[in-house]
């Protein structure tokens, strides 16, 4: 499975209660959709860190990494490409 | 022709509306606002709002009508918020992360005149407004353009809006002991209820608050909490009282993004909650966090826990910690002088400057130090009641020393100690406190109840390292009903706020009865279920 659906799947699955794909763009932003909020994100944090082996530093927390599946996912790539 | 600052920063400050007015004369340029990452000057603040002032009275905002602002901490919130004092309306600022229902029910009880929002939350709002009859129109932010709005109102674009209208010559003439906001709070009975609070009870507020954090006009506030949580609302209100500095962010979401802001714009005020500061600690365990900018930190809505502190002064080593104790019917009631911080560790202080806090038996005697009473409130700063709820106030607010007054029976117990600090002890309703938000165990049953396949259903609140409590349900499913936990999650969700959907549910084959045949909470609270 690919990155970006691993993402979606667990934001789907966790935030939104639901399989069905059309729930989410991947350009949506989770603050503006009200799906994530400051306590929200930690757990995605964990999840990121857990399943692809990444760590996220804290001056990484921010909107251009973490606020989309699209965000997300390229963030991880890049991660992934440096480490 | 223009608002005259000049001319009106000259009387005495006596509505909320005032402090704004009044920095505008002294120092037009200097920056009021810093909203994710743009500036905006008092000037600038004063202009748009009494642009909008102008324009909400076009649209029919008389004297005292309500104005609903169901916005994130934005630009347009704060504009919002300023036009409607302009205007002499009551603005209520909504919390975006509310749901269809409610924002149908607070319109319809509030009987808002306008609603002015952002286009964001146009999925929500559309589904709000469908039945109401009492909104003149809608006013919202962002592109509207992209936006499928079908909707028998109405709705302008905020932007067009500010930049069609004149701007308003005068203040409408209101007087102290106007209402000046509505402020939405959970209720036990499920309901939200509106606290009343008048011009004068505001000002004086915020002036209490600005005496005990010892605050000066060249502070710089950080705003991580609702402006639709009073908490956060009052930062707002002290900065424009203060004609200081505030730097608005969305949420705490992004903690980096906060952290380059503070450094950026020189925060030196950070109000948070327990929440918020225990991320913070967990980041600084694994690396060491240190904002050597921030000269106070506060902490309210839930109790700072004490092993916090050495902790926070790692983080905050030039702050003063402020632990505070309030409810929105009175804004704050206590608050711990920082210096007693180690000495005091589990006590909420005194009360803020130019009030009283005393205990009482049910009965209404006086309770000596040591003993548990309930904690009743004096001071200007008190509601004048629910909105339209008379029983419901009457319940809040008892007979007072002199003939009229009325003091606030906050329904909480506390104890004191030889010296006279408070300490809390327990509610005595069953209000959930989760990430510093207060959440109506009837409200979330309610909305559990309306899924068919659910029989009985009970909600308590249980203690969380993180959240101080978190919401558990208990459900019993009709007969062969199919349902997991996960589709009651996503239905929760579709209703109510995200911190009210419960974390944990149990399912069990019938809920524990007390001998008179109601659920039997208590039993669920000890896990004895």
């Amino acid at each position: 499975m690919s990155i970006e659906q691993k993402v979606r799947d667990y934001i789907l699955d966790n935030y939104l209660f639901t399989d069905d794909q059309s729930a989410l763009s991947n350009e949506d932003s989770f603050l503006n959709k009200g799906i994530i909020d400051s306590t929200g994100i930690m757990e995605v944090i964990f999840f990121l860190e857990e399943q692809f082996g990444i760590q996220v530093q804290d001056e990484e927390m921010v909107p251009e990494n973490l606020d989309s599946v699209k965000n997300i996912t390229s963030y991880i790539q890049r991660k992934q490409a440096a480490g | 022709m223009k608002l005259d600052a000049a001319k009106l920063a000259a009387r005495p400050q006596r509505l909320l509306r005032d402090g704004m007015i009044a920095a505008v004369a002294r120092h037009p340029d200097k920056v009021a606002l810093v909203i994710e990452g743009k500036s905006y000057t008092y000037a600038e603040l004063l202009d748009a709002a009494s642009r909008l002032a102008q324009a909400l009275i076009q649209r029919g905002v008389k004297k005292g009508d309500r104005v609903a602002i169901y916005m994130d901490n934005t630009w347009p919130c704060v504009v919002s918020i300023y036009a409607t004092l302009l205007a002499g309306a009551v603005f209520l600022v909504i919390n975006p992360q509310t749901k269809a229902d409610k924002l149908e029910f607070i319109l319809d009880d509030s009987d808002a005149i306008l609603l002015l929002t952002d286009v964001h939350l146009a999925t929500v709002f559309s589904d709000a407004v469908k039945a109401n009859t009492k909104l003149n129109g809608i006013i919202s932010s962002g592109d509207l353009s992209q936006a499928a709005l079908q909707l028998s109102m109405s709705v302008e674009a905020f932007d067009a809006v500010i930049e069609q209208s004149e701007s308003l010559a005068e203040p409408v003439n209101i007087i102290p002991n106007d209402l000046a906001a509505l402020i939405y709070t959970s209720g036990s009975t499920g309901f939200p209820k509106g606290v009343m609070q008048t011009h004068q009870a505001m000002v004086f507020a915020a002036w209490s608050l600005i005496e005990y954090q010892r605050l000066t006009e060249d502070h710089r506030i950080i705003l991580v909490l609702p402006i639709a949580f009073d908490y956060g609302l009052y930062q707002l209100i002290m900065t424009m009282k203060l004609g200081a500095t505030l730097i608005v962010e969305r949420s705490f979401t992004f903690p980096a993004q906060v952290y380059k802001r503070i450094e950026e714009f020189g925060a030196t005020v950070f109000p948070g909650v327990p929440t918020i500061f225990a991320m913070m600690i967990s980041s600084h365990k694994k690396k060491p966090l240190r904002i050597p900018g921030i000269t106070r930190i506060t902490n309210t809505a839930a109790a700072l826990p004490a092993d916090f502190v050495p902790y926070l002064k790692e983080i905050f080593p030039n702050a003063l910690i402020y632990k505070m104790y309030g409810l929105t019917e009175c804004k704050r009631v206590s608050y711990l002088e920082p210096e007693l911080v180690d000495a005091k560790l589990t006590s909420v202080g005194k009360a803020i400057p130019g009030t009283e806090m005393y205990l009482l038996t049910p009965e209404g005697q006086p309770v000596p130090p040591g003993e548990t009473g309930i904690l009743h409130v004096r001071g200007p700063h008190v509601m004048v009641g629910y909105w339209k709820q008379p029983e419901l106030s009457a319940k809040m607010l008892k007979p007072g020393k002199l003939p009229g007054e009325r003091v606030l029976c906050t329904q909480d117990w506390f104890r004191t100690d030889k010296e006279g600090f408070f300490y809390f002890v327990g509610r005595s309703d069953d209000i959930i406190k989760t990430r510093g938000e207060k959440v109506s165990p009837v409200e979330v049953e309610n909305v559990l109840h309306s899924m068919p396949q659910i029989k009985e259903a009970a909600v308590i609140g249980v203690p969380d390292d993180v959240f101080g409590q978190s919401v558990k349900a208990f459900v019993a499913l009709e007969k062969d009903a199919e349902l997991n936990d996960k589709q009651i999650k996503k239905f929760c969700m579709a209703h109510l706020e995200n911190y009210m959907v419960p974390k944990d549910i149990v399912f069990m084959e019938e809920l524990p009865k007390t001998a008179n045949g109601k659920i039997d909470k208590k039993l669920l609270m000890q896990g004895g279920a």
